[in-house]
């Protein structure tokens, strides 16, 4: 097991102060921190490799694109694919859906087809196909979550029998709950239903095997597992995509081109088009190699004790009300409340100015699961590596002192 | 942290003032804020050329909301033409407290519906007017 203490040393961030206070760090849901490694690994590739990929016949070219097939390598493994031409780099999470929900969607939904989504979504995953849905005038259906959190398993077979497409999230970036994917993957199988899974609050925190899961789609960011912004990754299932046409059109991801038409390029490369984020990366396959050292499993460990602290602790604060799963397994290190009539961007502010504490405010991108529970916003504390029982207790006393300043008690 | 200015702000959120709907007003106006999630909507009364009524509904954080209600005490026998020319420094003078460029949103969205409306029924009243003259 790793010690969080000694670990907050790789990253430089925490060497400054927010108002006079040391950084505590609770936002790791919508980025996570980069260590050192990461860091001067891009640094690094900027300083002695950086030239385009895939097309010099230059040493540095070579190099440049070995390092940059190197990391999607590393990639592939970490998350079980069984070939790295199923790995696609992009920008991010959402990116990821959009090249599923315009390359894979608009080619093969027809009029009245039916998307599956859950009500725990991401705006990422709802509205993309939203988008593709009044595109060609499919249904979008969303399984609903219980008021505990969960997804409505017992509807399932409702939802997929008829259904094309069945996008969900992995873990949710609100409710922290974790989906039952080895299960809806099983179901949606049976049923011929097409699975994509947005995996962005999952691969920086449990042990996932996309393999095993065996959905056709697999969705997840750099930035939110220790790797810089503006990398992401989609994994495919192969034969669907050496079936699929191409996301966005240009350079790379063709073979020939003649004025009147062109032939595209191979997987992956078909899906990369223009000049890709090297770089960026080199510094994602830094970051595997950095989570991989410490353990996936010590990472969900660890998290597991942070989330059943909070759950014990900062629940016995008057008027404070947490949404989501009361079980610490079944959820991911996030936990979103509210406290007493407090607007959770005036505390979100307070805890900053006061406190050094950066949380997310607001709807978190989920707008949908908000208005279900009746509320406009929350407060989200999302915890990581470098994260400890102590900034929990100090998370609680400044939430407590909170309740004092807005006359709330 | 606590302040006269900060309590008047929180008593506002807490007791809104001008509080609810106006049936059949002249002027009717919504927007949101995306970052707080922010609603205000607005209805006006306006009598000869005078702002007759005021009544506002929303959701939010305590400055949006505070922005409001306070807004709405400032307006009640304004004249159309002033209320038009309010500036974003007469909000913030208004409200008294410091705010980062992030919570200027919360705390100009008020303002921002109040103009939009004006201007539309301005508008609309320049139209009504040419069609009869």
């Amino acid at each position: 097991m790793f010690d969080p203490v000694i670990l907050r040393k790789d990253f430089p961030i925490f060497e400054r102060e927010i108002n006079g206070k040391r950084l505590i760090y609770l936002d790791n849901a919508a980025t996570t921190q980069k260590p050192k490694q990461v860091i001067d690994a891009i640094k690094n590739y900027y300083e002695k490799y950086n030239a385009n990929v895939h097309r010099g016949v230059y040493r540095l070219s070579i190099e440049s694109t070995e390092l940059y097939e190197n990391a999607r390598k590393i990639v592939a493994e970490f998350i079980g694919a069984k070939d790295w031409r199923e790995v696609i780099f992009t920008r991010n999470t959402t990116e990821s859906i959009n090249l599923v929900a315009y390359a894979y969607g608009l080619h093969n939904l027809k009029q009245g087809d039916k998307i599956v989504l859950t009500e725990m979504e991401h705006h990422s995953n709802i509205v993309p196909w939203q988008n593709i849905a009044s595109l060609k005038k499919a249904k979008i259906y969303y399984i609903p979550v219980t008021d505990n959190g969960y997804l409505e398993t017992d509807l399932i077979d409702k939802y997929l029998k008829d259904a094309s497409i069945f996008a969900f999230t992995h873990a949710s970036n609100v409710l922290g709950t974790i989906n039952p994917v080895n299960e809806l993957v099983k179901t949606a199988k049976e049923y011929g239903v097409i699975t994509l899974i947005d995996g962005a609050q999952a691969i920086p925190h449990l042990p996932v095997n996309v393999s095993s899961i065996d959905a056709d789609f697999y969705a997840f960011s750099g930035h939110k597992m220790l790797g810089p912004l503006g990398i992401g990754v989609l994994y495919a299932n192969r034969m669907l995509l050496e079936e699929m046409g191409p996301f966005l059109c240009g350079g790379e991801m063709i073979r020939e081109v003649s004025l009147e038409n062109s032939s595209w390029n191979e997987v992956p490369w078909k899906f990369e088009a223009g000049t890709p984020s090297v770089a960026d990366a080199v510094g994602l396959s830094e970051a595997i190699k950095y989570l991989t050292r410490i353990g996936i499993d010590n990472i969900k460990r660890h998290e597991l004790k942070l989330i059943e602290y909070s759950l014990q602790s900062l629940i016995k604060i008057p008027r404070l009300k947490v949404i989501g799963p009361m079980e610490p397994n079944d959820r991911t290190g996030l936990l979103s409340f509210i406290l007493a009539d407090i607007h959770p961007h005036d505390l979100a502010e307070f805890l900053d100015n006061k406190y050094g504490i950066a949380v997310r405010a607001g709807h978190h991108c989920a707008m949908p699961i908000h208005t279900k529970y009746g509320l406009a916003a929350t407060i989200r504390a999302s915890f990581y590596i470098y994260n400890t029982i102590e900034e929990i207790d100090i998370l609680g006393n400044a939430l407590r002192e909170a309740l004092r300043v807005f006359k709330a008690e | 942290m606590s302040s006269p200015e900060l309590d008047e702000i929180l008593d506002h959120y807490r007791n809104p003032r001008n509080y609810g709907e106006i049936e059949n007003p002249d002027i009717h106006m919504r927007d949101s804020n995306p970052l707080c999630g922010d609603i205000i909507e607005i209805f006006i009364k306006v009598k000869d050329g005078v702002i007759s009524d005021v009544k506002f509904k929303g959701r939010g954080c305590a400055i949006s909301q505070a922005s409001a209600s306070k807004l709405t005490e400032k307006l009640i026998g304004m004249k159309i033409e002033d209320a038009k020319n309010l500036s974003r420094q007469d909000i913030l003078d208004m409200l008294g407290i410091e705010l980062s460029p992030v919570r200027l949103k919360c705390a100009l969205l008020s303002l921002k519906v109040l103009k939009t409306g004006l201007y539309t029924y301005l508008g609309q009243k320049l139209e009504r007017d040419e069609a009869e003259g």
